[in-house]
């Protein structure tokens, strides 16, 4: 093979120019398989609010609604349990709900909640997402000695108190999460839009 | 008649090769003129047996899915189905699950037979980096498989492993919903979970094992001596230049594996008439219930071959720091023919120091994989986790200080392979 007669310059012109366009035809053809595997626009619609009618709520009980495909409890709180509050904030992460994130700003209080009895959590663990269970009774448990009440991941063994805070030493790295929520009337909750932004 | 036929062989093979004159090369090259060491010991049949299994997955794959509905609503129905009313519907199905099982069963010996002996080392790290690949790829194959039948286990156990990517800062929230195509596993990620199961990971499993094979086929294959048998004498029964060593992998080696494939599949037949689920550690007992988003099972565990590394996640209470490990602990493996600096390849002629480390790595894996199927409330246990996943991780810092200073006293490497004339 003779390489008389080559134009070298043509060639790499040839080559380079062969190459980048070839590169980027595939790195833009790329793009529409990505963007498929986004959740698709009824995924994205169906996360409209939920209206829950929490009138047959009894004190220390636990109700479960859906949004988003997430469990929302809504939880009357007992005094008892309210007040067992204050005097678990040595042994949290985050008793001030100081990590933004995790709660609306009419949230980011000492009970995590609007009304103080009436608590509204996303029930999921902020670990790996699995759902803790309650664990409501102010009584000994086999994974916490001194327990005042809360929740108990049984994935992983994180621990909240009665207001979804995490406790330290678990594996979760935050508090629960309070969902944006208003009170419609007395017995009424919208779930997952806050008053006046709808 | 005989000469009539075998004038008709000759003629179909002549034939071929004036078309396809490489063929003939080709099977020679890879079979009958494959010359393997002769002293292969048992750790030896698991590369085969894991071909066999994977030959299995696909076939019983190919069957399931003419039953299988890929769909959030129907998923789980269309399994019972199969375990039901389709006619023998559930020996395939168990030979599919149990299947998945073995694989990793024969894998990790088939990993391990690699560190005694030292299979990984100069010339063979290229083999040993694709079969990383392999288990890599069988990893996810093996969790996508295990979403689709869309039982409790399933599904939670999607939810947890899908957010281990969530924990990566910045982009985790996006990456998460971008696998699922959903806020939450859903339909969509049911639906393309199975089209990567099916046809996507098998594929690339199927190319990096052909690689895998080339790869060994170019360099010749390890033996528990550690003595590379082509530097060795040459010439044997069947030709001049072929190591003195080595026999030919067809029909010697062949004839061998498929003794060994047949006790295999006997056990394997076993376990699949009498303990498919093998007391809830290959199908956990909660993937017999339909995936139910709000309720979480009491305990979600993922199935044995994982839970090793699940362990190391569930002992350390940071999540950031716990995916890093356990994405670590694997990640470690790729670089093992770098961190082991030692000359010497098989175990027989290596320190004693090697042997307790790999036997104490041993120790740990099984350890670990006890605790990760477990119910981890003891705190005990999160104690004695932690300090099997430092002493993991202290192998590989043990084996490269052990070899790049000079620490290791090896034994006198023979010569020639032994046990065998």
């Amino acid at each position: 093979m003779a390489n008389d007669g080559v134009d070298k310059g043509r060639r790499r012109f040839l080559t380079a120019t062969t190459a980048v366009v070839g590169g980027a035809g595939i790195a833009v053809a790329a793009i529409p398989f990505i963007k498929s595997w986004q959740p698709s626009a009824r995924a994205k619609t169906s996360g409209a609010p939920v209206e829950a009618d929490i009138g047959k709520l009894e004190m220390g009980q636990m109700v479960t609604f859906e949004w988003r495909g997430q469990p929302i409890w809504i939880i009357r709180r007992t005094q008892a349990q309210l007040d067992a509050l204050p005097g678990q904030d040595s042994r949290l992460k985050d008793p001030k709900s100081t990590v933004e994130d995790q709660q609306p700003k009419f949230a980011q209080n000492e009970f995590r909640s609007i009304k103080p009895e009436l608590l509204v959590l996303v029930g999921i663990c902020t670990h790996l997402g699995c759902s803790p269970k309650m664990h409501a009774e102010l009584k000994p448990e086999p994974f916490d000695p001194e327990w005042k009440g809360g929740f108990f991941c049984p994935c992983h063994k994180s621990r909240f108190d009665m207001a979804g805070r995490v406790y330290d030493g678990v594996p979760a790295p935050t508090n629960l999460v309070v969902p944006p929520y208003y009170f419609v009337d007395d017995t009424r909750i919208m779930i997952g839009v806050t008053e006046g932004a709808a | 008649m005989a000469n009539r036929l075998s004038r008709a062989a000759t003629g179909v093979q002549e034939w071929f090769n004036d078309r396809a004159p490489s063929f003939g090369p080709f099977y020679r090259k890879h079979m009958t003129e494959y010359y393997a060491p002769k002293n292969f010991n048992i750790w030896y049949i698991f590369g085969v047996l894991s071909m066999v299994v994977l030959i299995n997955q696909i076939v019983t794959g190919i069957f399931l899915t003419m039953y299988f509905k890929p769909s959030a609503a129907e998923a789980f129905a269309s399994v019972e189905y199969i375990m039901r009313d389709v006619e023998w519907g559930w020996l395939i199905r168990y030979m599919h699950s149990t299947g998945a099982s073995a694989f990793f069963v024969v894998v990790y010996i088939h990993m391990f037979r690699g560190v005694m002996y030292g299979s990984y080392k100069k010339p063979r790290e290229l083999v040993w980096l694709l079969g990383m690949l392999i288990y890599l790829v069988l990893m996810a194959e093996a969790f996508m498989g295990y979403v689709l039948p869309w039982g409790q286990m399933s599904f939670w156990g999607a939810k947890v492993i899908i957010s281990l990517f969530g924990a990566i800062p910045y982009v985790g929230g996006a990456l998460t919903e971008w696998i699922m195509g959903d806020y939450l596993p859903s339909d969509t990620t049911l639906n393309r979970f199975f089209a990567l199961h099916v046809i996507a990971l098998p594929l690339v499993l199927l190319l990096l094992v052909v690689l895998h094979i080339f790869a060994l086929h170019e360099v010749g294959s390890n033996n528990p001596d550690g003595v590379e048998i082509k530097k060795g004498p040459k010439g044997n029964r069947w030709s001049d230049k072929a190591p003195t060593d080595g026999i030919p992998f067809h029909p010697y080696f062949t004839v061998k594996d498929t003794f060994y494939t047949g006790c295999f599949l006997l056990i394997c037949a076993f376990i699949l008439f009498f303990e498919p689920t093998f007391g809830g550690l290959f199908l956990e007992h909660d993937n017999f219930i339909e995936a139910n988003r709000l309720v979480t099972p009491e305990h979600i565990k993922p199935t044995w071959y994982y839970t090793p590394f699940y362990a190391m996640l569930r002992v350390i209470p940071n999540k950031l720091a716990g995916v890093m490990v356990m994405f670590g602990a694997i990640i470690v493996l790729f670089f093992l023919p770098w961190l082991d600096r030692g000359k010497v390849k098989s175990w027989r002629y290596r320190g004693a120091g090697f042997r307790i480390a790999l036997f104490v790595l041993g120790i740990c894996f099984v350890w670990l994989g006890k605790i990760g199927s477990g119910p981890g409330t003891d705190p005990a246990e999160t104690i004695i986790g932690r300090v099997l996943t430092a002493a993991y991780f202290g192998f590989f810092i043990f084996l490269w200080v052990y070899t790049a200073f000079g620490f290791e006293k090896t034994k006198p490497v023979p010569e020639r392979v032994t046990g065998h004339d």
